[in-house]
């Protein structure tokens, strides 16, 4: 990923170059794009692709880092050791995720204390979907299944993005998520299957986590402000409701092997589209939670700001340490 | 309801007393997921956690069901060290439970290892881990110790604060063949190097004899633990006999 | 709110031995040391390295874009330095 000096070089281009280099540059960029080459840190890139890089790439660290709330809810009162260890581990990778993710919008020149304080001040925003709040046990399961089988659908293509950093951050988070959604979709198993009272908390999960899971696609196309600009510059490879639709074919399988139903009454195949057809989806919901007015909106982001501002006396004392004892640091590699 | 573990044998209570440790201080671990100082640290102290929890399930399961003996079981019955139930503070304080703790688990595994008695195959792979938990709480004492004036008073505060319940740990363990009062000496200069080179000064308060702390491997606990161990079973208790 | 964050450190790992390192991704840590135990924590959690390196972000000298063609391209035209430039007879063996 970019050095310092190279996301100095890279930042002073874009603005500084005479217009007919700028010409040039936009040319070389285009044709890269246009060939599916990827674009790396220190190449021209136009302002407007590197701020919807960064805006979408810090989008996606900070719902990492708070999506580690709803889950970590529960890591205390996990009702096994076996699925401690599990949830745990989940959630050790959701913050790993995170940072992986900070590297990648790192390398476009912005460092990942902006991101922070534009996440913390609410300038930045992370995934709606983190505002609604792990009622139960089963809640977690329904999470690792819709939640993150849902990102899944929607990162699998960001593999393939323009943009090297983020495709290859992308890859290693798809690799470890894999695991995340077959470990939520066991537990929601091993509840439909347990005692009646555990199969209604498994079914009360669903109901709850569906509709908010298909909103994870973003809105409909006609609505969708950036998709078409992301599409031209192979950020985004699919559409946010085709993207919604495969979800939709996959879970439906899903869920009748576990044993659960979707909560949608108009959730039926089509033979002849040779998809399912599903309802209308309450986006006046989605807009309000987006706005702020979820049910967890306030409490996540005053979780993290506590985190932080509780925090900087230690990562003070560490920098402090390494100013003191700069010159006495040894341990060259050899290859 | 309590449960009687499987086997009523010296290896039984060593198990579960280890086991304990494990169980406690990974569960105290995990209550910091989504609160670490910083991003990085969210991943070491997991990763702790799942080192302590893993030792905690093999030594339990030595001991009879896992899951019965963590969840069904009442406080006056958990054979941990004081020092692992004790609340995370700040991040000082966590550090220097850890540090510690630490100290004394890789010393007594280090020596389980090296011996013949049952707990040797785990010890073997166990001793690995205590020796990076043991860096990593060394390495932050040093940073705090010997970094702000803020971090500096923290730590030291810390330390002071914990010494008390250090005692216990040199108190022999029923079926361990390791005598702990054996380890105090190396324990000591360990920790002590370690809080000199952090510019903190080693507490000399009283940490053995009946009026200060230490009685977990005898069932007698603090008032947080009660609080955590509810926590903890809720759950489990809430639906007998379910599987998860 | 203060701002104390730390330099960024390019994390290289050698996934076994015989193989060389190669970069993993970057991390932030206050010095070198803790930065070793954050790329260990961070990029071998699953077992993918047995070795780590850690080098400061702003220690690396990179090829500037701008000079992509003249650093590049005059290589690009030696087709003699390859193995497959040289037609050897049918039936010459171990060459």
């Amino acid at each position: 990923m970019a050095t310092a000096a190279a996301r100095d070089t890279a930042g002073g281009r874009a603005s500084d170059a005479p217009a007919d280099d700028t010409a040039d540059f936009q040319r070389a960029f285009d044709a890269a794009v246009a060939a599916d080459e990827r674009i790396e840190p220190r190449d021209w890139m136009p302002d407007a692709y590197r701020a919807t890089l960064v805006r979408q790439i810090a989008q996606h660290a900070h719902s990492e880092i708070i999506g580690m709330q709803p889950e970590a809810n529960w890591i205390t009162r996990a009702p096994s050791l076996r699925r401690k260890a599990i949830l745990m581990a989940k959630v050790q990778d959701e913050a790993g995720h995170g940072l992986y993710l900070y590297s990648a919008a790192e390398t476009l020149g912005t460092s990942r204390d902006e991101l922070l304080d534009k996440l913390h001040s609410g300038r930045q925003k992370y995934s709606s979907i983190f505002n609604y709040p792990t009622l139960t046990w089963a809640d977690v399961g329904a999470i690792g299944w819709l939640v993150d089988g849902a990102a899944i659908t929607n990162q699998v293509p960001l593999c393939r993005c323009s943009y090297g950093p983020y495709a290859r951050a992308m890859v290693r988070v798809c690799k470890e998520e894999s695991f995340h959604q077959r470990q939520g979709y066991e537990l929601l198993l091993a509840l439909s299957r347990g005692t009646p009272e555990q199969h209604a908390m498994a079914q009360d999960a669903v109901d709850r986590w569906w509709w908010p899971s298909l909103m994870m696609f973003g809105p409909p196309d006609d609505e969708s402000q950036h998709s078409a600009q992301s599409m031209a510059w192979k950020i985004k490879r699919h559409s946010n409701d085709e993207l919604r639709r495969r979800f939709v074919d996959i879970c439906v399988p899903q869920a009748e092997s576990l044993g659960l139903t979707l909560p949608d009454p108009d959730l039926k195949w089509n033979e002849e589209r040779g998809q399912h057809d599903f309802g209308a989806i309450d986006w006046t919901e989605f807009r309000d939670v987006l706005k702020g007015n979820g049910p967890c909106n306030e409490e996540r982001l005053t979780r993290r700001r506590r985190a932080h501002e509780e925090g900087a006396w230690v990562r003070e004392a560490a920098a402090a340490h390494a100013a003191k004892h700069r010159n006495s640091e040894t341990g060259a590699a050899r290859a | 309801m309590t449960t009687t573990p499987a086997k009523d044998t010296a290896h039984t209570a060593a198990a579960l007393a280890l086991g304990d440790d494990a169980l406690v201080l990974s569960h105290r671990l995990g209550e910091w997921a989504g609160h670490a100082p910083v991003l990085e640290e969210e991943l070491a102290l997991a990763n702790i956690a799942l080192d302590l929890l893993g030792q905690a399930r093999v030594l339990l399961s030595a001991a009879g069901d896992e899951d019965e003996l963590a969840y069904l079981r009442e406080e006056r019955a958990f054979r941990n060290l004081q020092l692992v139930e004790q609340p995370n503070g700040d991040f000082a304080h966590t550090i220097a439970r850890q540090l510690y703790f630490s100290a004394y688990q890789h010393l007594l595994y280090g020596e389980l290892a090296a011996g013949d008695g049952p707990f040797a195959p785990l010890a073997g792979k166990a001793v690995k881990e205590t020796a990076y938990h043991r860096d990593h709480a060394e390495q932050w004492t040093l940073r705090l110790g010997d970094g702000t004036d803020e971090s500096h008073a923290r730590m030291q505060r810390a330390v002071d604060a914990l010494w008390r319940y250090t005692g216990e740990m040199f108190q022999p363990v029923e079926g361990v063949d390791v005598d702990p009062s054996g380890l105090e000496t190396a324990w000591l200069e360990r920790v002590s190097e370690v809080l000199r080179r952090a510019t903190v000064t080693v507490p000399d308060g009283p940490r053995t004899g009946a009026w200060t702390a230490g009685a977990g491997r005898q069932g007698l606990h603090t008032e947080s633990f009660g609080r955590m161990l509810a926590e903890m079973q809720h759950l489990h208790r809430s639906h007998p006999g379910a599987t998860w | 709110m203060t701002h104390t964050d730390w330099p960024l450190w390019e994390v290289f790992v050698r996934s076994r031995r015989g193989l060389s390192h190669t970069h993993a991704g970057s991390l932030h840590a206050p010095d070198a040391e803790l930065a070793l135990r954050n790329a260990r924590d961070l990029y071998t959690r699953r077992g993918e390295g047995v070795s780590i390196w850690v080098v400061p972000s702003s220690a690396i000298t990179a090829s500037s874009p701008d000079e992509k063609d003249p650093f590049f391209e005059p290589a690009a035209d030696k087709p003699y330095r390859h193995p497959t430039f040289y037609e050897i007879p049918e039936g010459v063996r171990h060459l």
